[in-house]
C-alpha cells in the first residue's frame, strides 16, 4: 500500500504536534502542581519567621537571609573577575594562543557538574583555606561556578557596542582604557547585567555544592563565616527527610516565584536591551 | 599663492604634513604605494580617487588610526612639523588630538551634545566646568551648530539630525584644539544645504588649521580644495593646485577620472 | 611601566582566572581520589560491584552501571521528545506563539533540580510502585525525570540551529516540490545537524552530571542494578548521599568518585567543542 507524501507529513506532523503538546504540557505541570499545593500557604509570617521543630513549623526567614548571603558574596566575586575576563579577550587581545587557552578554560569550568564544585569548594575553602561550613566558602563555590555564564554573557555585551564608537574614541585620543571606561563598558552593562541575573538565579537554586560548602544550620547567621541553609537546600532536605509536605510545598512555591520574578527581569532586561541595539 | 620650489627653505616652514616613500600593508596586500606628498599648512588638500584607491587609508595613516587594525604595517616615513608620527617615543592619543578625524557617518556617541562635545578635552585631563563650558561654546560656534543646540546641551546627541550630528563631530575635533583636521567623506548622506553649511565651515576653519579632505565627489572638490592629489589603486598619480588638476591635468588617467570616464 | 601597560597586564591576570580554578579543581580532587584509587587499584575500584565503605570495599561499577543507564534513558526520553518541540517551535507554529513559548521554555531550564526531583517524588515514584511495581524509587523514574530536566536544553539549542538555517534552504526545497514535512526531514534537520548533536551533547553532560533529584528518587541501593525497576546510584548520587559523614579512605572513596566523574565529563564536554567548530567551519 503506498502511502501519499501528503499522508506522510499529514502523520508526522500530528505525532509531533502531540508530542511537543505533550511535553510541554509535562513541564508546565510539573510546576503547577508545586505552585497549586504551595502557594495558598505563603504569607508574610512564613517569610519573615524562623524554622521551628526542623522545620516542621516556623517559616524560612533563615533560608531567605542564607541564599542572598551566599547569592551576594558570589556576584560580588564573579562580576568583576568575569567582566575582567570578558574585557581582556575583547579589548587588549585578539584570537591567540593565551585567549585560546583561557576560552577553553571557561568552557570546560562550564561543564563541571555542581557536585564536583561541592567537593572542590570542601576540601579547598572549606578545609584547606579553613574556612570552615561557612557564607563565604559557599559564596566562593558559587563564584566559580557561576562565573563562565558571567564572562560569556560579558563577552557578548562588550562585542554587540559597535566598533564605530571605540574607532570616534581613539581618534579623540583616547587611551585604550578610557575608551574602556567611557564607551564599552558604560553600553555593555545591560547586558552584563543581564548575565549577572542569570548568575543569580543559579546560585539561588543550587542545592549539591551549597550543602557541602556552607552546610546546613538552619539558625540565622550573624557572620560571613556562619554555616547557613539557603531555600533550595531546606527545600530538599524537607522533601527528602520527609519532615513537612506542606513546608516543603510551600518552601518550593516560594523557590519557583523567586527563579521567576528573576528570570522575568533578566528577559524582560535582553528583550529591552536587544530592542535598543 | 606661492609659488613652489624646490628645497627652499621658505616652503620647508609651511609644509605641514609630509609624506616620504611611505608603503602600507594590509597583511601582504600593499594598499599604498611609494607616496610622496607635501601637504602645506593653512590648506585644504582634497584627496581624489574611485572607491577602494586607498584615500581612507591614507588618512588614517596620518593619525595612526590604522593601529587599531590588525595585522597593517608599513614602511616609509610621515611628517607632521617634521616630527616623524611613527617614531620612537610618540604618543598616540596625543597625535590624535594634533591630528583630528570626522568620519564619513555621523558618529555621535550616545551621550549628551555636551558631552560629546567635551569627551576629547576630558581626555586631557581637563576638569574644570567652566573652562569645558567655554571650549564646548566655542567649537560648536565655530562649527556652526552653537545657535541651533545652545538651549539643549544635555539632550541626547542621537537626536540630532544627519547633517547636525556631523557638524557636531566637526565641533567634537574642534574641541581637541587640533592643529590638522581629517575629513572622510564627511557630508556623504547629507543634503545640500547641510553640505553647503559645512563646506562654508570648511574655507573658514583652513585660516587656522590644515585640512586633508576625502570629499563625496569631484565637484566638492572643485568647490573647496586649494590643492588636489589623485590616488588610483594605492598610488598617487598627480598631485597640484586644484584648478591646474581640474582644468589641465598633466596625466590621462586623471583627465579620466576628473572627466568620469570610471569612478 | 605606563599605566596603560600595568592595566593590561591586570585584565590578562583576571583573565586567567577561569583557567586557574579549574587547574584547582583537577588538582584537588586528583590529590584526595587519586591515592585511593592507587591503593584499592584501579580494576578493582571501576570494576569492583561490592560497595561497603565500612568493609574498606570500594567498588563502583554499579554506579557505572547506574550513570550509564539512567543517562541512556534520559537521552531515550529527552531527544525525541526535544526535537520534536525544536521542529514544533521553528516549522510548524505561528512565529508569535513561539516567540511566548521561548522564554517560558528557558524558565523552564532554570528551575532549580530539587523541584523536579521533588515531583518525581510525589508523583512520579508512586505511580511507578502501583502500576509497574518494584520500590518505585528506580532508573525508570529517574530516566524519566532526568529527560524531563533535558528538554529545555536539548530545545533550545536545537530550535536555534533550526532557525539559523538560511531561508535559501526552505525555499529552494519548497521550489522543487517538496511538501513542508520533507523538507524538514529531509532538508534542514540534517543541515542542523551540528547543533542538534551539540545540544544533545550538552544534555547528556548535565544529565551525568545531575544529583539532587536523582538523590530524591534512584534509591539508595548500592547493588548492581538488575531491570529499570531496579533503585540504583549513579557516580554523583553516590557523593552527594554519603559525603556528609563520610571520612578517612571512605571520604577519599568518594573523591575518587568524582575523579571518574571528571574525565567522563570533561571527555564528553571536549568531544562537544570539537564537534561544534567543525560544524561551523
Amino acid at each position: 500500500m503506498k502511502i501519499s507524501r501528503h499522508h506522510t507529513q499529514g502523520l508526522a506532523k500530528g505525532v509531533i504536534w502531540v508530542a511537543a503538546f505533550s511535553t510541554l504540557a509535562v513541564m508546565f505541570w510539573i510546576l503547577y502542581q508545586v505552585l497549586r499545593e504551595g502557594l495558598p500557604l505563603l504569607n508574610l509570617g512564613f517569610f519573615l519567621q524562623a524554622p521551628r521543630q526542623m522545620g516542621r513549623a516556623g517559616g524560612i526567614f533563615s533560608t531567605i537571609i542564607g541564599t542572598l548571603a551566599l547569592t551576594v558574596v558570589a556576584i560580588i566575586i564573579a562580576t568583576p573577575l568575569g567582566v575582567g575576563t570578558a574585557i581582556f579577550l575583547r579589548e587588549y587581545t585578539r584570537e591567540s594562543r593565551v585567549s585560546r587557552i583561557i576560552r577553553f578554560g571557561t568552557d570546560c569550568l562550564a561543564g563541571v557538574p555542581s557536585i564536583i564544585f561541592g567537593l572542590f569548594g570542601f576540601v579547598f575553602f572549606v578545609i584547606f583555606l579553613r574556612m570552615g561550613w561557612s557564607i563565604l566558602s559557599g559564596g566562593l563555590t558559587l563564584a566559580s561556578m557561576i562565573l563562565p555564564t558571567i564572562i560569556s554573557t560579558a563577552e557578548e555585551a562588550i562585542k554587540s557596542v559597535p566598533y564605530t564608537y571605540r574607532e570616534v574614541s581613539f581618534a579623540l585620543g583616547g587611551t585604550r582604557w578610557q575608551t574602556i571606561r567611557k564607551v564599552v563598558l558604560p553600553n555593555a552593562i545591560p547586558g552584563i547585567l543581564t548575565g549577572v541575573l542569570l548568575g543569580v538565579g543559579r546560585s539561588v537554586g543550587e542545592t549539591a555544592a551549597v550543602i557541602l560548602t556552607a552546610g546546613s544550620s538552619f539558625i540565622t547567621p550573624d557572620s560571613l563565616f556562619s554555616p547557613i541553609r539557603t531555600m533550595a537546600v531546606h527545600f530538599y532536605i524537607l522533601a527528602r527527610e520527609g519532615i513537612s509536605m506542606e513546608m516543603a510545598y510551600a518552601t518550593g512555591a516560594a523557590l519557583i516565584l523567586l527563579i521567576l520574578a528573576i528570570n522575568t527581569v533578566a528577559n524582560w532586561m535582553m528583550y529591552r536591551y536587544v530592542h535598543k541595539a | 599663492m606661492s609659488i613652489r620650489l624646490e628645497g627652499s627653505s621658505l616652503m620647508e616652514k609651511q609644509t605641514k604634513i609630509a609624506i616620504q616613500n611611505f608603503h602600507f600593508y594590509y597583511g601582504t596586500f600593499m594598499a599604498l604605494k611609494d607616496l610622496n606628498l607635501s601637504i602645506q599648512s593653512n590648506q585644504i588638500f582634497a584627496l581624489l580617487g574611485p572607491a577602494r584607491s586607498g584615500k581612507t587609508t591614507l588618512l588614517k595613516s596620518m593619525n595612526r588610526l590604522t593601529d587599531l587594525i590588525f595585522g597593517t604595517s608599513h614602511t616609509g616615513q610621515i611628517f607632521i612639523d617634521s616630527q616623524e608620527i611613527y617614531g620612537p617615543g610618540v604618543s598616540l592619543p596625543e597625535l590624535r588630538r594634533r591630528a583630528g578625524m570626522v568620519f564619513d557617518l555621523p558618529t555621535a556617541l550616545p551621550l549628551s551634545i555636551f558631552e560629546n562635545v567635551a569627551y576629547g578635552p576630558r581626555f586631557k585631563g581637563l576638569r574644570e566646568k567652566s573652562r569645558l563650558e567655554e571650549i564646548v561654546e566655542k567649537s560648536l560656534q565655530a562649527a556652526v551648530l552653537w545657535d541651533e543646540v545652545k538651549d539643549r546641551l544635555q539632550n541626547s546627541a542621537l537626536r540630532l539630525s544627519g547633517g547636525q550630528q556631523q557638524r557636531l563631530c566637526i565641533a567634537r575635533v574642534l574641541a581637541l584644539e587640533p592643529e590638522v583636521i581629517l575629513l572622510d567623506e564627511p557630508c556623504s548622506g547629507l543634503d545640500p544645504i547641510s553640505t553647503a553649511s559645512i563646506e562654508e565651515s570648511l574655507t573658514r576653519l583652513k585660516e587656522i588649521y590644515t585640512i586633508v579632505l576625502v570629499p563625496h565627489n569631484i565637484q566638492q572638490a572643485s568647490r573647496v580644495a586649494d590643492r588636489v592629489g589623485f590616488l588610483l589603486e594605492g598610488k598617487m598619480v598627480e598631485e597640484g593646485p586644484a584648478f591646474e588638476i581640474f582644468t589641465r591635468p598633466k596625466n590621462k588617467k586623471t583627465e579620466d577620472y576628473i572627466s568620469g570616464k570610471f569612478g | 611601566m605606563s599605566k596603560e601597560k600595568i592595566l593590561e597586564k591586570s585584565f590578562l591576570l583576571i583573565a586567567l582566572s577561569s583557567i586557574s580554578i579549574l587547574a584547582l579543581i583537577a588538582f584537588f580532587i586528583f590529590q584526595q581520589g587519586i591515592p585511593l584509587m592507587w591503593k584499592v587499584g584501579l580494576n578493582s575500584f571501576l570494576l569492583g560491584d561490592r560497595w561497603f565503605p565500612s568493609k574498606e570495599s570500594f567498588g563502583i561499577f554499579p554506579m557505572i552501571v547506574g550513570s550509564f543507564w539512567v543517562t541512556l534513558g534520559s537521552l531515550i526520553v529527552g531527544v525525541p521528545l526535544g526535537m520534536a518541540c525544536a521542529v514544533f517551535l521553528s516549522e510548524l507554529t505561528h512565529p508569535t506563539i513561539a516567540m511566548i513559548l521561548r522564554p517560558m521554555i528557558q524558565l523552564l531550564a532554570a528551575i532549580p533540580s530539587v523541584i523536579y526531583g521533588f515531583w518525581g517524588l510525589i508523583v512520579l515514584v508512586p505511580l511507578i510502585r502501583d502500576s509497574l511495581g518494584g520500590p518505585g524509587l528506580s532508573i525508570l523514574a529517574g530516566s524519566l525525570v532526568l529527560g524531563i530536566m533535558i528538554l529545555p536544553t536539548i530545545i533550545s539549542i536545537s530550535e536555534d540551529s533550526l532557525r539559523a538555517l538560511p531561508r535559501t534552504y526552505k525555499e529552494g526545497a519548497f521550489s522543487l516540490g517538496a511538501t513542508h514535512w520533507q523538507t524538514i526531514w529531509r532538508v534542514l534537520l540534517p543541515a542542523a545537524r551540528s547543533g542538534i548533536v551539540a545540544s544533545i551533547i550538552l544534555g547528556m553532560g548535565r544529565a551525568i552530571g545531575e544529583t539532587m533529584a536523582m538523590i530524591m528518587i534512584l534509591g539508595n541501593a548500592t547493588q548492581l542494578p538488575n531491570s529499570i525497576l531496579s533503585s540504583a546510584r549513579t557516580l554523583t548520587t553516590n557523593i552527594g548521599i554519603e559525603m556528609g559523614y563520610a571520612s578517612g579512605d571512605h571520604r577519599q572513596a568518594l573523591f575518587a568518585t568524582g575523579v571518574v566523574l571528571f574525565f567522563i565529563i570533561m571527555g564528553l564536554n571536549s568531544l562537544a567543542l570539537i564537534l561544534s567548530r567543525k560544524g561551523r567551519a
